[in-house]
């Protein structure tokens, strides 16, 4: 495209070498893919990746499928690695590790108990839960600065915590409650923070990714064209694989990386679109390499362990906020409850279930702490206690928030007070001198 | 693409209302509706850095329908913004922007292609404001031609008035004239809800007098307010769009036979000007509904509703609603012309209103 016909995209700085930002990201199963560059580095990830899901297949004796490739890298591998290094060069500090922790917990103790919540009949419709997935959103939300945005699924309860919802509000929104972060107007699918700066709780397959796309062109558009020079603001945008297969994110993959918009894009690779299995939906089950298709980096990274995503998270996040362009990340992960509390999950094999299960990133990172002296089993179990009775406080909290009162369904249908263009001294909005700077307050 | 040639030809049928009305007028200055809409993103995009204007074709190309002619020389290619053939995309790219505070104005080529859109414009853009408690408001406009065309055939020639009216969290117009387009554009940037903004490839050309009020850049028409465009005492004509010149020109044959019709120009069709309409009824006992669209459910429908529950007790006749032929617009010129209101068939049917005697529909 001619470069005075696009959006500008020479105010960036050029983009730093990928792979030479730290030592840990030579690491293989980290490597990112860049189209722009040197094929070397491409063919080794492809190498790589492709011996790692061969051989972890074969262990989980999936290959009668000849396109199923699933598996992915072993954590242990990883964290023998590791250890073979000397502690100087651990991959978190003990504070990170204590954070990304809690953070891990809350999301799997709240999910718990939204389980148990949904079926005393607390909350109601559809219930999707995150656990097994939790590695994905606190490795890369709790990188975040609070102006980033995060925009997200009907999936969306863990991302809300990790983006620092306090638990209260997301629980009273789920119980339908006017304490909710939405005022119960929202739900489980329809999670919003403007102070947090999360913008939904997608409902339909693909409807996040150009909204995000659009968040990230608001960041470069408000540096660019309203002068704000320090508005560095990135967007993550978490979808599913089975989304990977939608127009939308074909869409969005080639406006953000033609205008070079700050934004990561983050699949989380459950494997499973509810009963369609991501095997049997993509004609390529490695979605990593739509990015270099598009023009970005491509990145797949095991989504059970959250230092490897962090990692990958940091570099692709910095990226973004570098004016360098989007990222696509693949994160191969698991979802250990079914679609939704509402499916029998009567496809998925129990012996994959329970590859996976003994692949849970929470466990994983206790034992990568504990092994490195990074904690003590004692600290560990305060934060499950402490976690516990956040959790707890918050159900007591929802339980106890009164209900929406009546006059409340009229509200909100637009930001005009009135919603007829009239405004509060009973004028037409537009007669008031004000009115294009955005007067409006609910 | 076709229609900014084929337009020339068919415009040529609703000139005739525009003149009349013309000769009403001692306005020294005349505007098309093309440039009245032009005039407005300018004003509008020169007032308000976070106005931007986003679609296929708008910049380097002019708009596909020059609507946005000269605006990427002004603003650059950062705030006119090309984009490649992705309804979905760029419209949700446009949303996501509003949310941060952004003022998008997205075009469609035409709104037959916002079908590849409305999950954004629906779902991401009505209902935010009210999932979000008052926490995301989406200031953004959907613009671009609506409604019948000319010999473009079923996919290209659709009102969409009624669909968009029908979904709480929009607001919907409908321009006529160059005032209308105007008024209307500017008050949609500026509104701090997502607004459906219907133009008519077959006015862009149309022109219209414009008064110096109108010309001034703090020009503003309120949403949600209809205009009578002409006074009367016998029957009331609800239209919008296009409809409302084919109404003007039904009202003054009308006159010569006797009638005297009072012509109500909608301009929002979402939120309707319900008071406007019914205090029209009650004094004139009739109503006649014009409309592009669909009969079922329709616009029509809606007011026909507000004033069988309003103002039941004043009508002197049932209601009549005029709309467009119950299928999807067909190719052949006759069938095509046959599909969509004319001035007759709104003559035909204030007649009726009136209890005059009307001959046998022979036009066809």
């Amino acid at each position: 495209m001619a470069s005075a016909s696009s959006f500008s995209a020479t105010k960036f700085t050029q983009p730093l070498p990928l792979n030479g930002a730290t030592s840990r990201s030579h690491d293989k199963h980290q490597s990112f893919f860049d189209p722009l560059r040197t094929t070397p580095s491409s063919s080794s990830f492809l190498g790589s990746t492709r011996k790692l899901r061969l051989s972890s297949a074969s262990k989980l004796k999936l290959l009668a499928n000849p396109n199923r490739r699933s598996a992915v890298v072993a954590v242990s591998d990883v964290v023998k690695e590791k250890k073979a290094k000397s502690t100087t060069n651990l991959l978190i500090t003990k504070e990170e590790g204590l954070v990304v922790y809690e953070d891990m917990i809350l999301g799997r103790a709240f999910e718990d108990m939204c389980a148990q919540m949904y079926y005393r009949g607390k909350m109601f419709g559809f219930v999707h839960l995150y656990n097994g997935q939790e590695a994905v959103s606190t490795g890369f939300i709790k990188l975040l600065k609070r102006e980033d945005s995060v925009v997200s699924t009907y999936r969306d309860h863990v991302h809300a915590l990790s983006k620092g919802v306090p638990a209260r509000a997301v629980m009273s929104e789920l119980f339908g409650k006017t304490t909710g972060c939405c005022r119960g107007q929202g739900g489980s699918m329809h999670m919003f923070s403007k102070e947090h700066n999360l913008i939904g709780g997608f409902a339909f397959i693909g409807e996040g990714i150009p909204v995000a796309t659009g968040a990230a062109f608001s960041s470069k558009y408000r540096r660019e064209v309203l002068k704000e020079v320090d508005c560095d603001h990135v967007t993550l945008a978490f979808f599913g694989d089975g989304t990977c297969n939608n127009g939308q994110f074909f869409e969005c993959l080639n406006m953000a990386a033609l205008w070079k918009l700050p934004i990561v894009f983050v699949v989380e690779n459950n494997l499973w679109a509810i009963g369609m299995s991501h095997m049997r939906a993509t004609s390529d089950p490695e979605i990593w390499k739509k990015g270099p298709a598009f023009g970005m980096p491509g990145v797949h990274v095991d989504g059970m362990d959250v230092l490897k995503v962090r990692e990958v998270a940091k570099e692709a996040i910095g990226r973004a906020r570098r004016g360098e362009g989007p990222t696509l990340v693949e994160c191969e992960t698991y979802r250990f409850r079914g679609h939704s509390l509402a499916d029998p999950d009567e496809l998925r094999d129990p012996a994959e279930k329970a590859h996976y299960a003994a692949r849970d990133p929470i466990t994983a990172l206790k034992k990568y702490m504990i092994e490195n002296s990074l904690a003590s089993e004692a600290e560990l179990k305060a934060i499950e206690k402490k976690i516990d009775e956040v959790v707890e406080d918050a159900v007591e909290f929802a339980d106890e928030s009164p209900h929406p009162s009546r006059s409340q369904l009229l509200e909100n249908v637009f930001a005009d007070p009135k919603g007829f263009g009239i405004g509060p001294d009973g004028r037409y909005r537009c007669e008031d001198p004000k009115f294009t700077e955005g007067t409006a307050h609910v | 693409m076709f229609g900014i040639i084929m337009q020339k030809a068919f415009g040529q049928r609703i000139r005739p209302a525009v003149s009349a009305w013309r000769g009403y007028s001692s306005a020294a200055k005349e505007m098309t509706v093309r440039d009245a809409l032009n005039s407005a993103l300018d004003e509008e995009m020169s007032a308000d850095p976070k106005v931007f204007l986003m679609g296929e074709e708008v910049g380097e190309y002019q708009g596909a329908y020059k609507i946005s002619k000269g605006l990427l020389d002004k603003y650059g290619p950062e705030r006119v913004l090309d984009t490649p053939i992705t309804e979905a995309g760029f419209t949700g790219i446009g949303v996501g922007a509003a949310y941060h505070g952004l003022k998008p104005v997205i075009e469609f080529m035409t709104f037959n292609f916002s079908m590849q859109a409305i999950d954004h414009i629906i779902n991401s853009a009505a209902k935010s404001n009210y999932m979000s408690a008052g926490q995301m408001s989406v200031p953004i406009v959907f613009r671009g031609p609506n409604g019948a065309a000319a010999g473009v055939g079923a996919q290209h020639s659709h009102c969409y008035a009624s669909w968009y009216a029908s979904c709480p969290g929009l607001k919907v117009l409908a321009p006529y004239s160059s005032e209308d387009a105007r008024g209307l554009l500017k008050a949609a940037i500026r509104d701090p809800d997502p607004v459906v903004f219907l133009e008519n490839e077959l006015l862009y050309g149309e022109t219209f007098p414009v008064s110096a009020e109108v010309l001034d850049s703090s020009f503003c028409v309120p949403i949600g307010k209809a205009k009578i465009e002409r006074e009367g005492k016998d029957v009331t004509i609800t239209a919008f769009s296009k409809m409302v010149g084919y109404a003007l020109k039904a009202a003054e044959i009308l006159a010569k036979e006797g009638i005297s019709a009072e012509v109500i120009n909608l301009r929002s069709i979402r939120p309707l000007d319900r008071d406007t309409i019914n205090a029209s009824v009650r004094k004139t006992n009739r109503l006649v509904t014009v409309e592009e669209g669909f009969p079922q459910h329709g616009v029509g429908a809606e007011i026909c509703a507000s004033v069988v529950e309003e103002s039941f007790g004043y009508l002197d006749a049932p209601v009549e609603r005029i709309a467009g032929a119950d299928v999807p617009m067909p190719y052949a010129a006759n069938l095509e012309r046959l599909a969509v209101p004319q001035v007759e068939d709104i003559v035909r049917a204030a007649k009726r209103a009136c209890y005059r005697s009307v001959p046998m529909a022979a036009a066809a």
